[in-house]
C-alpha cells in the first residue's frame, strides 16, 4: 500500500471517527425515540468502519488501530470539517447526515475499484452497511425537504465538506480531549 | 493431533454473542479451518464491522481451540466475502424459530428504501406478509424493526448485507 493510499483510508477513517462520535451525542436525546436507536446504531457502524481502516493502515506501519485513532494530535487528524461540528439542530444533523452519505458513497464506489485487493473488499464491505445509511437519509431528505430550515442547512454544510483537511474547527480539539482523556490517563508502564 | 473435524464440531457449539440461538458456524462467519501440527488457523469473517460481538466472537474460538490442546491463530478477513447469505439454512431456521426473521437473499444492485418499505418481508410468528418498516435500524446493526398488521407482533428482520 503507497503513501497516498495510506493517506486516503486515514482519511475516511477519521472521517467515520469522528462523525460517529458525534452521531453518537444523540444516543438519548434524540427528538424521537426510533431516532435515538438509528443514530446510536450508525455511530456504531461508523467507527467500526473506522476500525477497519485503521488496521489496514496501521498494519503497514506497525502500530495498532487505537494508536493511530487516538494517539495523534488533533491538528494530525485528517478529517472533513463537516464531520467535526457539534450539532444540537436535528435539521442540521440531518443535512450533514444527507451530505455526507453522499460523498461518502462516490469515495467508496472508486475505492471499490482499487487495485488494492483488500482495499477494494473493505470498501465493498463498508459499502453495503453504508447503503441503510444511505436509505435512512434518503427518507429524512424526502420528509424535510420542503423546509426552508433545512434547505437552509443543506447550503451552510454543503461547502465544509469539501473545505481541506489541513485545517481545523475548534471543536475538533474539544472532541479529541473527550475522546482521548481516557486513554490518555492511563498509568505511567500500562498498556490498553 | 487435533482434527479439523474437532475444530468444525468445536465452533459449532459456540453460541453467537446477540443472538444465541444460532452457532457461529450456522452463521457462516467461520470460513475455513487448518489444522497444522499443533496449530489450528481459522479464517474468520466479521459480519457487520460495527457488531460489538466480533471480539467476543474471536475469544471464545481461541478459548475452544485451547480446550482441544492445541495453539489457535485466528484469522480476520476484512473483505467482502461475508453476506447474510451465508447463513445455513438450519441457521435461518432457529432464527425465524426465535422471533427473527431471517435475511431477504442478496440481489446485485443491493437493498433499496422502496423493498424495504413493501410488505415484502414475512411475519416470522404468523407468516402473513402484511408487514411494515418500523425503523431501519434496530437493536444491534445487523437488525431492523418491522410490525406485523396480522398479528400485530413487532418483530426483528435481519437486514441483507
Amino acid at each position: 500500500m503507497n503513501e497516498q493510499e495510506q493517506q486516503l483510508l486515514l482519511e475516511i477513517a477519521d472521517d467515520e471517527l469522528i462523525l460517529g462520535w458525534r452521531d453518537s451525542e444523540w444516543t438519548g436525546i434524540a427528538p424521537l425515540l426510533e431516532e435515538d436507536v438509528a443514530f446510536s446504531s450508525i455511530a456504531q457502524n461508523e467507527i467500526g468502519h473506522a476500525r477497519a481502516l485503521y488496521e489496514l493502515v496501521a498494519r503497514e506501519r506497525s502500530m495498532t488501530a487505537d494508536e493511530l485513532a487516538f494517539d495523534r494530535r488533533p491538528d494530525e487528524y485528517r478529517c472533513a470539517r463537516i464531520v467535526e461540528l457539534r450539532l444540537l439542530d436535528w435539521e442540521k444533523t440531518i443535512a450533514r447526515h444527507y451530505l455526507y452519505e453522499e460523498a461518502d458513497a462516490s469515495r467508496l464506489e472508486q475505492l471499490k475499484r482499487s487495485d488494492d485487493p483488500e482495499i477494494a473488499g473493505l470498501a465493498a464491505k463498508i459499502d453495503r452497511e453504508e447503503a441503510y445509511h444511505r436509505m435512512h437519509a434518503q427518507m429524512w431528505f424526502d420528509r424535510l425537504q420542503g423546509e426552508l430550515r433545512f434547505t437552509a442547512a443543506l447550503e451552510e454544510l454543503r461547502p465544509l465538506l469539501d473545505s481541506g483537511r489541513d485545517e481545523h474547527t475548534p471543536e475538533l480539539g474539544e472532541l479529541w480531549e473527550e475522546m482521548t482523556m481516557v486513554r490518555r490517563s492511563q498509568p505511567a508502564g500500562t498498556r490498553w | 493431533m487435533v482434527s479439523e473435524a474437532e475444530v468444525w464440531a468445536a465452533l459449532a457449539d459456540i453460541p453467537d454473542p446477540e443472538i444465541p440461538v444460532i452457532s457461529l458456524v450456522d452463521l457462516g462467519v467461520v470460513r475455513n479451518v487448518d489444522v497444522a501440527e499443533n496449530r489450528v488457523r481459522v479464517d474468520f469473517t466479521p459480519t457487520f464491522l460495527g457488531c460489538p460481538a466480533l471480539e467476543a466472537m474471536r475469544d471464545q474460538m481461541a478459548s475452544r481451540i485451547r480446550a482441544l490442546g492445541a495453539e489457535p491463530e485466528i484469522n480476520v478477513r476484512l473483505d467482502d466475502s461475508w453476506s447474510t447469505d451465508r447463513i445455513t439454512p438450519e441457521g435461518r431456521e432457529k432464527l425465524r424459530a426465535s422471533g427473527f426473521a431471517p435475511p431477504a437473499p442478496r440481489v446485485p444492485e443491493g437493498p433499496t428504501l422502496v423493498e424495504l418499505q413493501t410488505g415484502a418481508h414475512r411475519c416470522p410468528y404468523c407468516g402473513s406478509r402484511k408487514t411494515r418498516l418500523e425503523n431501519i435500524f434496530g437493536p444491534t446493526p445487523c437488525r431492523s424493526v418491522r410490525y406485523c398488521t396480522s398479528c400485530r407482533q413487532p418483530f426483528e428482520q435481519f437486514k441483507t448485507i
